[in-house]
């Protein structure tokens, strides 16, 4: 069997091209996702039962349904609503916001909730408002404890964003297809993908291992 | 909006309802096939992670960091388009054209070693979080230390990662449509074709994220069922403190 | 019948034990004291191989437990261990826990392995909670039905890491009561404990650790008639004050 990694080598460009809007998509899609989460969150531990019923039933539905899916919902559903065609790319980010930000509430609720009730009693018990108590003693220990678990989720968003393939949208991973199946590389293609995928990856939840470890020192 | 037509007629119409059930179906039976590599595969691995051998856990992580940290799209690619490439020769050529249903084997195989190496990271610190005494209980009786993990280890960690377990068999399903990539006629897949044979998507996609949600809400109800006739409820480990 | 010879262990930089050295005779009562840290829980898990050590010899019953031949599992059944925190399986009933070792290493059959078993409940005093699991019992019978499924090997020596320390007061005499009547049907028992008064009563020999030595390893009437070292002395002002 012969490999010719050659064919690498001359479509660098089109996959660096790729890897560019992949990363670009996981950036926006992480910020929307944990803005939204973090108003789903607020909503769902609102005292309100409505309010907490409709974030709840709105994690629960997405936390349910394939990716694969919500990008082909938004695929169609979005040209429709605005009246005119929209590139994949859009349509795409839409529907990784929405996605990611059901994770992303359940990760941020599950933080807030973990920070002992003590806390905010001993706080209140010297005379803070809630929403003092809120800002200068539950949330940022809650953010503390939950940045290791959001930038691991980050991560999964980035591995997730290769699913742009079913609407064809040329990301590094519909690149990579693309690449592999005209020049006829399947083999060597897939491979120095997986290969980039590995490293970017493996190298990234190290990292956040390391500063897990310090976030731990500062205690 | 206003130019759409509605018609949730469609679903039930001649073949789509036909095509429904037949992509649920499908689904269904990648995730079950898929599940039982996933859970012995994912189970031995996640023991191995736990072992005294610095040998064995080695390759234990190895397999989890491999197979985590590729996107589980381009591990679909790799098992359908690349495996048989790689195999010798004839090998390869039955991969290729004489093996049935190639499609959905390597969606099984893919799904399941990919699962294989979530559930062995939910064995291995359900392993951990057994107290270290209880082990050493068992050992100093006498057991060896295979008994120990039968008898002690095991059934407790086992116990105490039913939730995640069943979260995961759920992510098996959702996966699961990742096989439309290569061709595989699951649910999702179906939806799909209705929407391009009848351009009614809203209906079409509807009737997929109904079903899924239907799915998932069944099997969490199969799982609180099956954790309640556990005879030990809320079993908690004791940290030993000496 | 245990010989424990020039023993050490470390971590690292931390010299958990340094030169230990003592022997007990069969059918002798050995307590061990000494403030917290001075080494001797490690010490008597070093005795049945749950810890190693880097340096010196433990025989039990002339075989060496360094020794990397040596079968431990066989050699654990034959010593029998209570932990601190009882460590019962919590997921299996007070007969059940007693039934294990006696079932998977001896190899004895249900049927009369249950009845040694009741025999053994019968003889701490617990037999009607014989069915209970570990959660529906106090924390002194839990530790009796430790000393149960310890005594359930037919064990040559008993080892007891501080039975008592995790016990509310009212508990405590229950345990020691069982732990007297051992003593005085002449089983051989290392007690790592504060129970000074327990140690008077069946202590044949005191041995105090302090920082990972022994350094004091007397007759029990030597030990408490006043002529012992200062670390001695400071410690027994401190517990016996109470």
């Amino acid at each position: 069997m012969k490999l010719d990694f050659g064919v690498i080598w001359h479509n660098l460009p089109i996959l660096f091209d790729g890897m560019q809007l992949s990363l670009v998509l996981t950036a926006l899609a992480l910020s929307g996702g944990v803005l939204l989460g973090a108003v789903l969150a607020v909503l769902r531990l609102s005292p309100l039962p409505p309010v907490a019923w409709f974030a709840a039933g709105y994690v629960n539905a997405f936390r349910s349904i394939p990716l694969i899916l919500v990008l082909f919902w938004f695929y169609f559903l979005v040209p429709l609503v605005i009246g005119r065609p929209v590139g994949p790319f859009y349509a795409a980010l839409i529907a990784f916001v929405l996605f990611e930000a059901a994770y992303y509430c359940e990760i941020i609720r599950a933080g807030i909730q973990g920070i002992p009730r003590g806390q905010s009693a001993a706080a209140m018990a010297t005379g803070m408002t809630q929403a003092q108590v809120m800002r200068h003693v539950v949330l940022p220990q809650a953010f503390r404890n939950m940045t290791p678990v959001m930038l691991t989720q980050a991560i999964i968003l980035f591995q997730d964003t290769s699913l742009v393939y079913v609407v064809t949208l040329y990301d590094f991973m519909t690149s990579a297809a693309i690449v592999a199946q005209r020049d006829l590389a399947i083999v060597e293609v897939y491979i120095f993908a997986a290969c980039v995928y590995f490293c970017l990856c493996f190298g990234a939840s190290r990292l956040v291992g390391w500063f897990k470890s310090r976030l731990e020192v500062a205690r | 909006m206003q130019r759409y037509q509605w018609d949730w007629g469609v679903l039930f119409r001649d073949p789509y309802f036909g095509w429904l059930l037949s992509g649920l179906g499908w689904t269904l039976f990648i995730a079950m096939l898929a599940w039982m590599i996933a859970f012995s595969v994912g189970s031995t691995i996640g023991i191995c992670r736990t072992l005294p051998n610095r040998w064995l856990r080695l390759i234990g992580t190895a397999y989890v960091e491999v197979f985590r940290n590729v996107p589980l799209l381009l591990q679909m690619f790799l098992w359908f388009f690349v495996l048989p490439e790689l195999l010798p020769r004839e090998a390869g050529r039955w991969m290729k054209r004489d093996m049935p249903y190639p499609e959905f084997t390597s969606a099984v195989l893919c799904l399941g070693f990919y699962h294989a190496s979530r559930i062995a990271e939910q064995v291995r610190s359900g392993i951990d979080s057994v107290a270290k005494g209880l082990a050493h209980a068992g050992l100093a009786t006498g057991l060896t230390l295979q008994q120990t993990y039968r008898h002690i280890l095991m059934p407790i960690a086992y116990r105490l990662i039913v939730p995640t377990l069943t979260s995961e068999f759920l992510g098996v399903i959702k996966n699961s449509s990742i096989a439309l990539t290569i061709g595989v006629l699951e649910l999702t897949n179906q939806s799909r074709q209705i929407e391009s044979f009848t351009f009614r998507g809203f209906e079409a996609f509807t009737a997929a994220t109904v079903i899924y949600i239907a799915v998932s809400m069944v099997a969490l109800g199969l799982a609180r069922m099956f954790e309640r006739r556990s005879p030990i409820k809320g079993m908690m480990t004791r940290e030993a403190s000496s | 019948m245990i010989s424990v010879q020039k023993v050490s262990k470390w971590y690292g930089d931390v010299r958990v034990l340094t030169g230990c050295t003592t022997e007990i005779a069969k059918g002798e009562v050995v307590v061990v004291c000494g403030p917290s840290g001075s080494g001797k829980s490690t010490l008597i898990k070093c005795i049945n191989g749950l810890e190693p050590f880097q340096q010196g010899r433990i025989l039990v019953d002339n075989v060496s437990v360094g020794d990397r031949a040596t079968n431990l599992p066989k050699l654990r059944a034959r010593v029998g261990m209570v932990f601190q925190d009882f460590q019962l399986y919590p997921h299996k009933t007070a007969l059940e826990n007693i039934t294990l070792a006696p079932m998977q290493v001896a190899k004895r059959d249900k049927a009369e392995a249950e009845d040694a078993a009741l025999k053994l409940l019968r003889r701490v005093d617990l037999e009607e909670h014989a069915r209970k699991y570990p959660a529906q019992m106090s924390g002194g019978q839990q530790q009796r039905v430790a000393i149960a499924r310890a005594l359930a090997m037919n064990p040559i020596a008993m080892l007891f890491d501080e039975p008592t320390s995790a016990l509310d007061p009212e508990m405590i005499s229950e345990v020691l009561d069982v732990m007297i009547k051992l003593a005085e049907d002449g089983m051989t028992m290392i007690v790592v404990t504060h129970e000074m008064g327990f140690a008077r009563r069946v202590a044949h020999r005191i041995v105090f650790m302090d920082m990972g030595e022994i350094v004091e390893d007397r007759p029990t009437a030597e030990f408490f008639g006043g002529a012992v070292s200062e670390r001695a002395t400071q410690f027994l002002s401190k517990i016996l004050q109470h």
